[in-house]
């Protein structure tokens, strides 16, 4: 029995804000589809309320047995676009209704899928579901849609992009007496993964098991107090080397939890994803880990630096901690969701410029972001556009969940509480880039190698 | 890996008379076996670390958790309870 290491766990967990930060079920709906769409969303019901009856059950069960906070308990699903596109013609919104009464039947706090992947041209079922995503969410309260418009293999579908920054614009719209929530539910993604628990972004990909648990873990407080206690006067190497050895253990724990959720769930354990998700609340932020490695502020140039090594070294310390490792793993930037980040963004020092540079290198991409309410659609596509060839050249998840302030300005804010935090809205260029949008067409794969 | 049945009780707070006596005294009340104690003073503040068996215990390690939490507020301390495989875990390759 070693006292410290006891006493270093239940301080990380009492003082550092260190939990898993969600246990998310995936379940196939493939063999839920059919002609009928009245009897196949009942059957999507069915079937999401009989594999997950007991996770949140169980969750809370392993929450206190072990003394390990677990904040989620979620549920991801085969896109939707897949199951609806059996039954041409039928609006998709009945397959959102019943993923929303699901998730309250069995009391999960948000159920991924209401999605579509059209990285390489839209298939039956995809355009309807698109059209659909802003009534969806304006109507639905736990559901979250994400819609995969581009791949390093297949190019970028601008059709989609051009297509995207009207849905997201008109969620926000139809959502805009709600601080325009409907758009901090909706995900575009370039290189989506299949087994992502993280909201909004999760679904359960037509590679993946009939039923399967991943388990998001958390921890930026631990790797902040980490540097913040033993980073006085390191090199950038022994930082790196701290990282790693924190990540490690958030991470063993991860895997702890997800087994023992899978043992009594009876359901195959799939992966742990070893991500830095922060919350709004003080001494969760990953933005507080930069500044603790020594920049004034989040954004001051260095910034990207930071992340960069910051990102790979939780990825090294996590990989080896876990049987297997999949999801985005890396560091989350979403902007409302993080303390340190809504500062830097309320005093100007982070710009919509140096975030779009971070998600080169962070884990996913331009997340939980604020911006004008009187933006034009082909702006918004524009930044899709701009951050899905990001993620397409570099192999790597981009992703796009911008919030349009309805009716507010720069300088204003929204507040969505909970998770999803708060944030200024922030300025973004208006210059248009709509004959760039309209031409439509694809983005063709880049080369893989002659790579510089 | 066998299913372990320890769990590992921790006790930190202000010291006082007979903190040691009431916690073992409910592990007692429980069928609970005392295996470790190590106890120290940490800045000021007193630590005690228990490593009990729970196999003949006749409350699960979360019952246990909510007794020894509330026995511990009830003292101005905090008293956590949690399985021993999230330590091996976490600390052991």
């Amino acid at each position: 029995m070693n006292t410290n290491e006891i006493l270093e766990t239940i301080n990380m967990i009492d003082n550092e804000n260190l939990d898993v930060r969600t246990i998310t079920m995936g379940i196939s709906l493939l063999d839920c589809a059919g002609p009928d769409p009245d009897a196949a969303a009942q059957r999507v019901y069915d079937k999401i309320c009989r594999y997950a009856q007991d996770l949140v059950k169980t969750g809370e069960d392993i929450s206190r047995e072990y003394g390990i906070p677990i904040i989620n308990k979620r549920i991801s699903v085969t896109p939707i676009s897949l199951v609806a596109g059996a039954c041409p013609g039928a609006s998709p919104l009945r397959f959102a209704k019943a993923l929303d009464r699901a998730a309250h039947t069995v009391g999960v706090n948000f159920i991924g899928g209401y999605s579509a992947l059209v990285q390489k041209g839209f298939g039956p079922g995809d355009y309807a579901l698109i059209e659909s995503i802003p009534q969806a969410l304006s109507e639905t309260e736990l559901v979250c849609s994400s819609v995969n418009v581009g791949s390093t293999k297949a190019g970028i579908n601008m059709d989609a992009v051009a297509k995207m920054g009207k849905i997201v614009l008109e969620t926000a719209r139809l959502t805009a007496d709600r601080e325009c929530i409907g758009a901090a539910k909706l995900v575009v993604f370039c290189n989506a993964p299949e087994d992502n628990p993280f909201m909004a972004g999760a679904f359960h990909g037509p590679g993946e098991p009939d039923c399967v648990i991943n388990v998001g873990v958390s921890g930026p407080g631990v790797v902040r107090a980490a540097i913040q206690k033993h980073g006085g006067g390191c090199t950038l190497t022994e930082i790196a080397e701290l990282v790693k050895r924190t990540a490690f253990k958030i991470t063993r724990m991860g895997q702890l939890v997800a087994q023992e959720a899978s043992r009594r769930l009876s359901v195959p354990f799939g992966i742990v994803d070893l991500s830095l998700a922060p919350t709004p609340a003080i001494g969760d932020s990953v933005a507080h880990i930069l500044e603790g490695m020594g920049l004034e502020q989040c954004g001051a140039h260095g910034t990207t630096a930071a992340l960069a090594l910051l990102n790979d070294a939780v990825k090294k310390g996590g990989v080896m901690a876990s049987s297997s490792v999949g999801g985005l793993s890396g560091a989350f930037i979403p902007v409302t969701e993080d303390a340190g980040m809504i500062a830097a963004a309320r005093s100007g020092c982070l710009t919509l410029n140096k975030l779009e540079a971070m998600t080169a290198v962070c884990s996913v991409g331009l997340d939980m972001i604020c911006i004008p309410g009187d933006v034009t659609a082909e702006i918004i596509s524009g930044i899709i556009a701009d951050e899905a060839a990001i993620g397409m050249v570099n192999s790597k998840t981009t992703a796009v969940r911008v919030i349009p302030a309805i009716g507010r300005r720069v300088g204003e804010e929204l507040d969505f509480g909970g998770l999803l935090g708060q944030g200024p809205v922030m300025p973004v260029n208006t210059a248009s880039p709509a004959e760039f949008i309209a031409r439509g067409g694809k983005i063709p794969a880049p080369l893989q190698s002659l790579k510089n | 890996m066998e299913k372990s049945e320890k769990a590992v009780i921790t006790v930190i707070g202000k010291d006082m008379v007979g903190i040691l006596a009431k916690v073992s005294d409910m592990c007692a009340k429980s069928g609970i076996n005392v295996l470790e104690v190590t106890q120290s003073i940490l800045q000021d503040l007193f630590v005690m670390v228990m490593l009990v068996d729970m196999a003949r215990s006749s409350m699960a390690v979360a019952e246990l958790a909510g007794e020894m939490d509330a026995l511990g507020q009830g003292m101005g301390m905090k008293i956590h309870v949690m399985h021993e495989d999230i330590f091996n875990s976490m600390h052991r390759i």
